[in-house]
C-alpha cells in the first residue's frame, strides 16, 4: 500500500475533490480539448494569453483523481507565468513522470509538481497525469477565437 | 468423423468430473494459483479474456514440441498429423455449435476478424446504396465499426435498436426499423459492458419473417451458454477462442452453407485456391475458401481442447454455478450505498458494471490491483453504452466458471478501502 499512498497523496485527493480554476473561461483566446481514448477521460483547457503572459487559465472535464489533480495543480502553477515558463514547467513535469521510479527527485526544483512523483510506479496512469499538460501545450500552440458563451 | 481414434500423439486427458467442485476446476488453471503484489490473484476480468486450463496449455506445448508442421500441403508424417489435428478441431467446433456441416465452420483470428469477414465477403456483395443494416445500441465497437466502414463505401445506412435504462433492447422499435431496405441484422447475444442477455431467438425470428439474415456476436455468450446454431436459426455466429479458455488469435465464424457459398472471397492467398494462373484463379471449396494463408494452427488445436474442456464440465453446472456467484456479487455490492449499477436487465450473464459516487473507475482499478483484484475499468469498447448512461467509464467485474463467491468478498473489501480514502 505504500506506493498507493505515494500516488494518492492528500494534496492530490484534495485537488481532486476541490479542483482549482475549474470551469469555463468566457474571454479565453486559446483553448484545446484533450482526450484519452483508453479511459474516456476528457479535458478542456482555456487560456487568456496577453503579451506572452498567461493571464488566466481554467479547465473543465471529467477524469480520474490523478488527471483532475494534475489539471488543477497545473493551472495554479501556470497562471501568471510567461508562455516560455509554462513550456518549461511542462518539460519538467514530463521528465518527472517518465523517468525511472528509482531516479532522484529534486524537490526544490519541482516544487508543487513533486507530488506526482508517485505516478512513476504506475505506468498505466502516466497518461492520466499528463493529459492536462499535453492539452495546455496544444492550447498554447492553437490560437483560437475567444470562446463564446452564446 | 472418426479422426480422433486414429490420431497418434498424446491427446491431453480431460478428467471426468463427477461431483463438480469449483476448487477442482480452479486447480486446472495454473495462473489462478499465483499471487499479485503478494496477494492471491482474484481474476474478475473474464469478459476481456479468460484464463487457460493446463489441458489447453499442454495441447499447445505438445503441438510445438512434437507435431509442428504446415497443414494441408505436406505429404510427410508431421504435416499429415498437424492437418488431422487441425481438422479434428473443426469437428469439435461443429459439434460444439451443432452446425450441420464442417463446411460451415471457418477458422478466423477472433470475433472482430469474423465480423470483418462477413462485412467484406457478404456485405460488399449484397449490400448496396440505400440498403440498411440494423445493429443495437449495446454493440461492442467491433460490431459497429466494420458496418460503418461498409456503409461509407457503399452508401448504405446504419440503423440502431435503442435500449432502455435497464440496458434491455426495445424489440418493438426493432420491428419498426425493419423494412424492405434492411439487408442484415447484426446483434450481440450477451453484452460485454452490461451483461444483458438479449432475446436473440426472437430477434432472429422477426428478421427471418422478412428474409433478413442475422449475424450473432457470440463473443461473451459462449462461455456461459450452450450454443445450438440450428436451434437459434442464425445465419452467422462469431466468437473468439480466448474468451472461452482457449488461446488468443483464433476464433470461429459459423455461417449457413447456402450463404457462405454465395459470398465473395475475403483474403486472397494460399490454401483458399484450387488453381492459380495469371489469367484465372479457381477458388477452393468451403470452408477453405475463407482461410487464406497459414492459419494459427496451434491456436485452432488449442481451441478444440478448450471446447472439449467446457463440454466436459457441462453448461448445466456452469449455468447454475455462475448464476449463484453473480447473484451473490450483486447482493454484496448493492450493500455499498455509494454504488450504482449500470445494466440491470432482467436476464443477465457474467458481467456486473457499476460506478461509485465520487471515485473514478480508474482510481478504483488501480486500488483493487494492489489488492490482487483484477477488474476492468473504462468504456469496454462500448462508448455508445457509456453515452446512454451518461458516464465516461464504469468498473466491471466479470466472472467465469472458476470464480467463487469469495472473489466478490475481496472486491467489496477493496471497494470499502477506496471509498474511505476518497471520502
Amino acid at each position: 500500500m505504500d506506493e498507493l499512498r505515494e500516488l494518492y497523496q492528500e494534496i492530490i485527493l484534495d485537488h481532486n475533490k476541490n479542483p482549482k480554476n475549474f470551469g469555463e473561461l468566457p474571454d479565453a483566446n486559446h483553448s484545446s480539448e484533450g482526450y484519452n481514448p483508453l479511459c474516456g477521460d476528457r479535458i478542456k483547457v482555456f487560456l487568456k494569453v496577453k503579451d506572452g503572459l498567461v493571464e488566466d487559465i481554467k479547465f473543465t472535464g471529467s477524469g480520474c483523481a490523478i488527471s483532475r489533480a494534475s489539471a488543477s495543480v497545473m493551472t495554479t502553477l501556470v497562471k501568471g507565468k510567461t508562455v516560455q515558463e509554462a513550456e518549461e514547467l511542462f518539460k519538467r513535469f514530463h521528465d518527472l513522470v517518465t523517468q525511472s521510479p528509482q531516479a532522484e527527485v529534486n524537490l526544490e526544483e519541482l516544487d508543487k509538481l513533486a507530488v506526482f512523483a508517485g505516478v512513476r510506479e504506475f505506468p498505466s496512469r502516466i497518461k492520466c497525469a499528463s493529459l492536462a499538460w499535453h492539452t495546455l501545450i496544444a492550447a498554447l500552440k492553437e490560437k483560437q477565437e475567444p470562446i463564446s458563451t452564446e | 468423423m472418426g479422426i480422433q481414434n486414429t490420431l497418434e500423439g498424446s491427446n491431453t486427458e480431460i478428467p471426468e468430473i463427477g461431483a463438480l467442485d469449483v476448487d477442482k476446476i480452479k486447480q486446472d488453471f495454473p495462473i489462478l494459483q499465483r499471487k499479485v503484489y503478494g496477494k492471491p490473484l482474484v481474476f474478475l476480468d473474464n469478459a476481456a479474456s479468460t484464463q487457460k486450463p493446463l489441458q489447453v496449455i499442454e495441447t499447445i506445448q505438445q503441438y510445438y514440441t512434437a507435431e509442428n508442421a504446415n497443414i494441408h500441403r505436406g505429404v510427410y508424417y508431421l504435416s499429415e498429423l498437424a492437418t488431422q489435428k487441425y481438422e479434428h478441431s473443426r469437428e469439435i467446433v461443429r459439434r460444439f455449435l451443432n452446425a450441420r456441416s464442417l463446411k460451415e465452420i471457418v477458422f478466423t483470428y477472433g470475433t472482430t476478424d469474423g465480423i470483418n469477414l462477413v462485412a467484406h465477403a457478404f456485405g460488399r456483395k449484397f449490400i448496396k446504396e440505400g440498403d440498411e443494416i440494423i445493429i443495437s445500441e449495446m454493440e461492442h465497437h467491433s460490431n459497429i465499426v466494420p458496418w460503418q466502414i461498409l456503409c461509407e463505401e457503399t452508401g448504405a445506412r446504419l440503423r440502431v435498436i435503442p435500449m432502455n435504462d435497464n440496458g434491455e433492447l426495445d424489440l418493438d422499435q426493432f420491428r419498426n426499423l425493419i423494412n424492405s431496405r434492411t439487408k442484415l441484422v447484426a446483434v450481440v447475444y450477451v453484452s460485454n459492458s452490461l451483461g444483458t442477455v438479449n432475446p436473440i431467438k426472437e430477434i432472429i425470428q422477426s428478421a427471418h419473417e422478412h428474409d433478413i439474415p442475422v449475424l450473432v456476436d457470440g463473443a461473451q455468450a459462449v462461455s456461459h451458454y450452450r450454443i445450438d446454431v440450428q436451434e437459434l436459426g442464425c445465419d452467422f455466429f462469431v466468437f473468439s477462442g480466448h474468451k472461452i479458455f482457449g488461446p488468443t488469435g483464433v476464433g470461429v465464424l459459423y455461417a449457413r452453407e447456402e450463404i457462405l457459398e454465395t459470398m465473395n472471397p475475403f483474403r486472397g492467398g494460399g490454401d483458399m485456391i484450387k488453381s492459380v494462373t495469371f489469367e484465372r484463379t479457381i477458388y477452393n471449396d468451403l470452408p477453405y475458401r475463407f482461410e487464406a494463408g497459414t492459419p494459427n494452427i496451434a491456436g485452432v488445436i488449442g481451441l478444440g481442447t478448450a471446447l472439449e474442456y467446457v463440454e466436459n464440465i457441462g453448461y448445466e453446472w456452469i449455468g447454475a454455478h455462475e448464476t449463484e456467484v453473480l447473484q451473490y456479487g450483486m447482493n454484496v455490492l448493492s450493500e455499498i450505498k455509494q454504488i450504482r449499477f449500470i445494466g440491470t436487465a432482467q436476464k443477465k450473464a457474467g458481467v456486473i458494471s457499476f460506478v461509485v459516487d465520487g471515485v473514478h473507475p480508474h482510481d478504483i482499478g488501480t486500488f483493487l490491483d494492489r489488492e490482487g483484484v483484477a477488474i476492468r475499468t473504462g468504456h469496454h469498447c462500448t462508448q455508445p453504452v457509456m453515452d446512454h448512461f451518461n458516464v465516461p467509464a464504469t468498473s466491471r467485474a466479470s466472472i467465469a466458471m472458476y470464480n467463487k463467491k469469495e472473489d466478490f468478498d475481496a472486491l467489496v473489501r477493496g471497494l470499502h478501502k477506496i471509498i474511505k480514502v476518497f471520502s
